[in-house]
């Protein structure tokens, strides 16, 4: 294999992640400041406490927050702490 | 693509610019996504969850990090983590377990590929440009040729003339002196 081969290989060997992936770690400091946000309302408020544990995915959307399995197990964990 | 190295990239990041998280995840998304697509073989959905997954760890253990330097092996670890309890979730740990040396192996050219990429980084606009279209979004060259507005009939040859000159950054003084400071190689004057 000719060196230009090899590096064609390994050109090759990353290819990029859909697009959609990519903006979403991106935006993981701006979701994370919400979720912040809606774990301190959490604390505060018993009755919002108690939806997000019946139905977290429904709390986050109707918070506006997508509840992709990331933010959900992110989510899981602190409430249980 | 920044040009910060990791620990300065690190650095910035625990000061909270988001910028530098940015250049980490683009620095780092293919790494993360072929580690977990080729060298574990997670299909669509779980390499997705893995992606999201590592990202997610990589920002909020930040500062836990010892070494800033290690943040390649540091992220293909963790890569390797979420990958692995996601296969022992699904009832593959056979999979996991049986061929620790074919990931070793599989690692190591994507460690490898990095640092092609990286060098690719290093190239002209056009270059870099024309390289990725053809090696890495496995374009065609009537692709290549409609979306640059070029002759067909060149594309073949500038693949091979921006081939060599990555070559050449990654094996400086083969043929030709490096690039001077500041300049791009390949740059059209």
């Amino acid at each position: 294999m000719t060196p230009e081969e090899h590096i064609a290989q390994a050109l090759r060997a990353l290819p990029a992640p859909p697009v959609g992936w990519v903006e979403a770690a991106k935006e993981l400091p701006v979701a994370r400041r919400e979720l912040e946000t809606i774990l301190q309302r959490i604390e505060r408020d018993e009755r919002f406490r108690e939806a997000a544990i019946a139905d977290l995915e429904a709390m986050l959307r109707a918070e506006g927050v997508e509840p992709t399995p990331v933010v959900v197990a992110h989510l899981r964990r602190r409430l249980a702490t | 693509m920044d040009a910060a190295t990791d620990a300065e990239l690190v650095a910035r990041c625990r000061a909270g610019d988001e910028t530098a998280w940015h250049a980490v995840v683009d620095r780092y998304a293919r790494y993360v996504y072929a580690i977990a697509t080729r060298v574990y073989r997670l299909g669509p959905e779980d390499a997705e969850d893995v992606f999201q997954e590592v990202f997610a760890r990589v920002f909020e253990r930040l500062d836990t990090l010892r070494d800033d330097e290690a943040l390649r092996p540091w992220i293909a670890q963790t890569t390797r983590n979420c990958a692995v309890d996601t296969l022992r979730r699904a009832g593959r740990e056979t999979v996991v377990d049986s061929v620790p040396e074919d990931i070793d192996e599989g690692l190591e050219r994507l460690d490898e590929a990095l640092t092609v990429h990286a060098a690719l980084d290093t190239l002209s606009p056009d270059c870099h440009e024309i390289l990725d279209r053809f090696f890495c979004r496995d374009e065609s060259y009537r692709t290549i040729s409609a979306e640059l507005d070029l002759p067909s009939g060149t594309i073949a040859s500038r693949i091979a003339r921006c081939l060599t000159r990555l070559r050449d950054v990654l094996a400086p003084g083969r043929n030709q002196p490096p690039p001077p400071s500041g300049e791009k190689v390949g740059e059209r004057r």
